[in-house]
């Protein structure tokens, strides 16, 4: 009984691999990384398990020539006879088969730890990489492709390092040792034997093929079918309000057909495998036992004698399992290397680079200088350590923010953002405005560097930002995206988020500060309400007020808002919009608005178009001006 | 259950059935095979017969054959009989889902229909394979093995009855701690690849808040506790093993340690020692079936879960049904709600709408505004039948929607949901959704209105462009106004527009409604908004509030009487609207 699996397309097409001894060496060095002893005591295990088994085998056949048969001859003869000899025989095989049986479960037992630690560590080290991959890796990956590497690749692996590689090395080690006893046996029996592995061989592997080949193409039509049913299901109720049905089931009728046919053949050939080996191998004994019998009987077998012919028989009736076993592994082992070289290519991901060295530190003024302290003060500097001299300054954070002449573009070809200039004085509040993807949240993912730029400088408090370390930019900056991202577990922990050192009082005080106290306080559970994945109990405004606690609770001198636009009702969204504000006050704010209220109250409106401010002033200034701002305040075209 | 999903195997119950007949007559060839082979060496070797060894050699070639072609037969007719089985129960549940009505879509959720039509499909194809396949195979095989044993010789064979009871009884403990643990793992694995997940959709969160190494830790926390418990349990399975190569062992030296003293005791009366090299051959086969069988049950009760989810699709029916004797002509665009209530299932305690009454006139511009969850989509929704109301009755052009073919209604009243999706195809195949004989004059002429082809035109393949799924390639004020102009080519008598142009910007905005004034008068005409500027100029507006009317009246009454309405007016209009145009950036 195999472990219960959930089958993901165990059995699909063969892939093609560039490299595959690399991708075995590679996960063999996972393997012997930190199992090495483990592993070298599976594989001695294994072969005192074959050895049991083949000992077993031989005393099968000693059993009736060397003791019933001598005992049956006396007793006819009226002799007494003794069962001592036997007895002794017996109990020692009882021992080899004990100790055979020991090892098969000390060797399944510990390939439970390898399999399951070595396991444990790829989906440690595949996450912990994840996690210092840059925002560009996300964009540019699917996320169904990247879930696809933990969940089926791992899968496969699994199955390789737990099933594949010790049921290879346990047939190689069989087959060695029932082909050194065929050889004593008799050589051209062997070599008879041997060529009808070869044909067995050759068979299987163009069933397999042949099977194979059904199987791209069933997985092919499995995936065309489920993306129209995922499409379909989806809009299912547009379908509804068209009266689609009849076309929906036309289409979809079409491609389940196809799917059948490609699903018949394909198994039909992987199931016709088994049969066909195993009659092979009835075949392959019938030539043995004719031509062996032949030999002896007409003296002309050499060596071979009628006792050696039924020993060998039965080797010959025990090879053929191994072989088996082997063409069916191989299969799944290349399935394996499939997913391996998915899992690496994840691993060999070049990370976020960071050649940042100024960093963020507590600070206090003392005699009118700058100091750095352990404790908590509420002020901040940078520290910025002189590469050449070993001097160190410091920097207070205010929130000072200065684009100068930027370039940027997600890849070299396409430049969205042109000779962007922006100042931001501490405290003040910059609202940035445009149609869609006339490059708003691009600019605001370039001060926290989620991006590198193309061309130009981005300076805070006075420091270029590429001198920044990340993680201690990344703090100095608060952000509340658009889309608002929550984790399945309490209000409090995703609260919390923002500050993990935070209190239970501080949290309250962020609630309290985002206007979400009141709506947290009716949740079945208050703070300690757990949020299923995503926050999809809650309402969007409901989200929208926990980032907003969220950013309140790490407390940044910079803050970066994206405001929804969904459509939310006006009372909450003037609730969304009472507690931005409260966030927003002291703070330098870099705010993508859509509101008329943020706009309004902003030190400076930047209008974009096309990836380049076009206007900048605030509102009177742009109201003035007649020009595109205008135009989208009074939601006039020009005429 | 069974009953259920054996209906849908239909056309292929043939293959079913030749399918264990054919892997029956395998085990009898099987078992033949053996005693063959004992022939060839008793006879023919050890007897010195070179004839014996020729004919018993053709025997066996002979069955060797016939093995492979009912080998070939059972694998053919398995692989058929399953795909076929799958293929009928997808349809059949494809089609159930079909004559769905909305409220049965709302019960499932989308991705649970997806999981039952995929997924879940697959498991039970591949166990119901098995069933076919070895289900019928390893029983008879451990029987027939067992009779053969027991006309050897009975009282050795006893020694095998005694071995399959403990194996039986061990290996079912083994299942049972097994199956408890993996349910859990399980359920462990899917959180994990939950925060995943979560991961990498807040991959942005995550960075902007430094919180790798945070998640790093919870994530080994995780990951660690996994490896132990799937240690735990794969711990158990390498007991299995052992277990058999133990009683396989065991059997095999009390055989030869009781065959041994009976056919010397016997002076091989009794038993001869050929009987005894095939006994050793059905021990095999008893340990060999019984294993199988407890894999199967293993993989049968693992597909149980999803033959069950499968049937809640097939057994559900539509909660709305065609009138026996349908309307199929809508006479005009009016419309009346009559005491209405509604609620989306009958056990929920509260009305979502709560005793409505209100009638239209062919026509009309009914503007409807109202906060989240006060249930103006809902009111919608009842006009096309895409729920039914719970009390009361809702008219359109005179007649209770009940009594219309449902398709005749629906393609007279034309909705636009909040949710709408596009589907992959050109811009022209999704507008033709809306009518599949219009022409391109047509459709270009519903864009207009909808004032999509202006973004349109400027696209290089303009109409011919390809549309991924789920619209995922234009953005979300276009994917509306391409949803407005799929709504218009019904020509419908009512067009209802739910929230459907929150992401277009004022001015385009006001354009549509012009359109609609000047270029279709006729049509009656509702607009879900939360903006006051997209219905001010409605003839009336229905003011929603937890699931009753408000108000009806002008945006000029409302403004001045209406508490409701004028709250929202001021904070529109004193700096809170939406500004620019929205979407998703």
């Amino acid at each position: 009984m195999p472990a219960p699996m959930r089958a993901k397309g165990a059995r699909g097409a063969r892939p093609k691999i560039k490299n595959p001894m690399q991708l075995l060496k590679r996960v063999m060095g996972l393997l012997m990384k930190n199992y090495a002893i483990h592993i070298i005591i599976v594989f001695v295990c294994i072969i005192f398990s074959v050895i049991a088994n083949v000992q077993g085998t031989l005393f099968m056949q000693k059993l009736v020539d060397g003791y019933i048969l001598p005992l049956l001859e006396k007793a006819k003869l009226g002799e007494s006879v003794s069962f001592d000899g036997l007895f002794h025989a017996i109990i020692k095989v009882a021992i080899f088969y004990l100790s055979g049986a020991l090892a098969t479960y000390i060797y399944s037992r510990i390939m439970v730890t390898v399999t399951q630690g070595t396991l444990d560590n790829v989906r440690k080290e595949l996450f912990n990489h994840m996690q210092s991959l840059p925002i560009k890796y996300f964009d540019t990956h699917p996320h169904g492709d990247i879930m696809s590497i933990y969940t089926n690749d791992t899968d496969t692996l699994r199955q390789l390092i737990s099933q594949s590689i010790p049921q290879m090395f346990n047939s190689a080690i069989t087959i060695i040792s029932i082909l050194i006893s065929m050889f004593t046996l008799s050589l051209p029996l062997t070599v008879v034997t041997l060529v009808m592995v070869g044909v067995v061989l050759i068979v299987s592997k163009n069933i397999a093929g042949l099977s194979g080949k059904y199987f791209v193409a069933q997985q092919k039509d499995l995936g065309g079918l489920n993306g129209y049913i995922e499409e379909m299901i989806e809009g299912q109720k547009v379908v509804k309000v068209f009266c689609h049905e009849q076309q929906a089931i036309d289409e979809f009728d079409k491609l389940n057909d196809k799917l059948y046919n490609s699903a018949y053949n394909a198994n039909k050939f992987a199931n016709v495998l088994m049969p066909v080996n195993a009659q092979l191998g009835n075949l392959s004994y019938v030539l043995c036992a004719i031509v062996g019998g032949v030999s002896v009987l007409s003296g002309m077998g050499g060596g071979l004698t009628a006792g050696k012919l039924v020993s060998f028989l039965s080797f010959n009736k025990q090879f053929s399992q191994p072989i088996n076993q082997i063409s069916m592994q191989l299969n799944s082992i290349v399935m394996a290397l499939a997913g391996a070289e998915r899992i690496f290519g994840l691993l060999d991901e070049k990370p976020e680079t960071d050649e940042g060295y100024v960093t963020l530190v507590n600070a206090k003024e003392q005699n009118g200088k700058l100091v750095e302290t352990e404790e908590h003060t509420g002020m901040w500097a940078w520290k910025h350590t002189h590469q050449a001299t070993g001097e160190v300054d410091y920097v207070k954070l205010t929130g000072d923010v200065v684009f100068d002449d930027v370039d940027f573009g997600y890849n070299d070809e396409k430049i969205v953002l042109h000779n962007v200039d922006l100042y931001a004085t501490p405290g003040q509040k910059i609202a940035f405005v445009g149609s869609t993807g006339a490059g708003k949240t691009t600019i605001t993912n370039l001060i926290n560097r989620f991006y590198d730029i193309q061309d130009g400088k981005i300076r805070y408090d006075g420091i270029n930002i590429n001198k920044i370390k990340k993680a201690d930019l990344r703090h100095s900056l608060g952000i509340v995206l658009q889309d608002t991202h929550l984790f399945s577990t309490t209000v409090k922990e995703n609260i919390r988020y923002g500050n993990l050192s935070a209190t239970d009082e501080q949290v309250y005080a962020a609630a309290r500060l985002a206007n979400a106290d009141t709506f947290i306080k009716q949740l079945p559970n208050g703070y300690d309400t757990v949020l299923t994945a995503d926050g999809g109990n809650l309402s969007q405004g409901q989200r929208q007020l926990l980032a907003i606690a969220r950013a309140a609770i790490a407390d940044p001198p910079v803050l970066i808002l994206d405001e929804a636009t969904s459509s939310i009702d006006t009372r909450t969204e003037r609730i969304v919009q009472d507690g931005m504000d409260k966030l927003m006050h002291g703070r330098t704010t870099f705010v993508i608005a859509h509101r008329l209220s943020t706009i309004k109250n902003s030190d400076c409106i930047m209008v974009l178009e096309q990836g380049r401010v076009i206007e900048r002033g605030t509102h009177d200034q742009l109201i003035e001006k007649k020009g595109k701002y205008f135009q989208l305040y009074t939601g006039n075209s020009p005429a | 259950m069974i009953k259920t999903l054996a209906k849908n195997i239909k056309e292929f119950k043939g293959a079913s059935i030749a399918t264990p007949i054919f892997m029956i007559l395998e085990v009898v060839m099987e078992m033949l095979i053996p005693l063959i082979t004992a022939k060839i060496i008793d006879e023919g070797i050890s007897g010195g017969k070179i004839s014996s060894v020729w004919i018993y050699g053709g025997i066996m070639i002979l069955c060797a054959l016939i093995s492979l072609l009912v080998g070939y037969m059972g694998g053919k007719y398995g692989a058929k009989a399953s795909a076929g089985f799958a293929k009928n129960l997808r349809s059949a549940m494809y089609r159930n889902i079909q004559t769905y009505s909305f409220a049965n879509i709302d019960k499932f959720s989308t991705a649970g229909l997806i999981t039952r039509l995929t997924t879940d499909v697959t498991n039970v194809q591949n166990a119901y394979q098995m069933i076919l396949r070895i289900c019928v195979r390893a029983p008879i095989s451990l029987i027939t093995a067992m009779i053969m044993a027991f006309t050897i010789n009975a009282k050795i064979a006893k020694i095998y009855l005694y071995a399959i009871v403990i194996l039986a009884v061990v290996l079912a403990i083994i299942i049972k701690c097994v199956m408890k643990y993996f349910s859990q793992v399980f359920e462990k694995y899917d959180k994990l690849n939950e925060s995943i997940q979560e991961n990498v959709s807040a991959v942005r969160v995550v960075k902007a808040y430094v919180r790798e190494d945070y998640e790093k830790d919870k994530f080994a926390k995780a990951s660690e506790n996994i490896r132990k418990m799937f240690t735990k349990a794969e711990s158990i399975i390498a007991l299995n093993g052992p277990v058999m190569q133990i009683s396989a062992y065991s059997c095999m030296i009390l055989v030869s340690w009781f065959g041994a003293k009976l056919i010397v005791g016997s002076k091989g009366i009794e038993m001869t020692t050929g009987d005894l090299t095939s006994m050793f051959m059905y021990c095999g086969n008893i340990l060999m079936s019984l294993m199988m069988i407890s894999m199967i049950f293993v993989m049968i009760s693992m597909s149980m879960a999803s033959a069950r989810r499968i049937c809640e699709v097939l057994n559900e029916q539509s909660t709305i049904h065609n009138p026996v004797e349908p309307v199929y002509e809508v006479p005009n665009g009016s419309v009346e709600f009559k005491n209405v209530s509604f609620k989306y299932n009958d056990t929920a305690q509260a009305n979502i709408i709560d005793n409505v009454s209100f009638k239209v006139k062919s026509g009309e511009t009914i503007g409807i505004i109202g906060a989240t969850g006060s249930s103006k989509s809902s009111l919608v929704n009842l006009i096309s039948r895409l729920y039914d109301a719970s009390n009361g009755s809702v008219l359109v052009g005179g007649i209770d929607v009940k009594n219309y073919d449902m398709d005749s209604l629906r393609n007279q009243v034309s909705v636009v949901l909040q949710k709408n999706v596009l589907f992959s195809g050109t811009i022209l195949d999704n507008l033709r959704w809306g009518n599949p004989d219009a022409s391109e004059e047509e459709c270009r002429k519903a864009c207009q209105l909808a004032c999509a082809d202006e973004f349109i035109e400027k696209m290089p393949k303009k109409y011919e462009t390809y549309i991924e799924q789920g619209g995922s390639n234009v953005s979300g004020g276009q994917k509306q106004r391409l949803c407005i102009a799929r709504a218009l080519l019904k020509k419908p008598k009512i067009l209802i527009l739910d929230d459907s142009t929150s992401a277009v910007d004022t001015a385009t905005d006001a354009k549509i409604r012009n359109a609609f004034a000047t270029e279709i008068p006729d049509t009656t005409k509702f607009i879900i908004a939360q903006r006051i500027s997209s219905i001010q100029s409605a003839d009336r507006i229905i003011v929603m509030n937890e699931g009753r009317i408000d108000a009806i009246g002008t945006h000029d009454e409302l403004v001045k009487n209406n508490e409701i309405y004028s709250e929202v007016y001021t904070s529109q209009t004193k700096g809170s609207g939406d500004f620019d145009e929205g979407g998703n950036s």
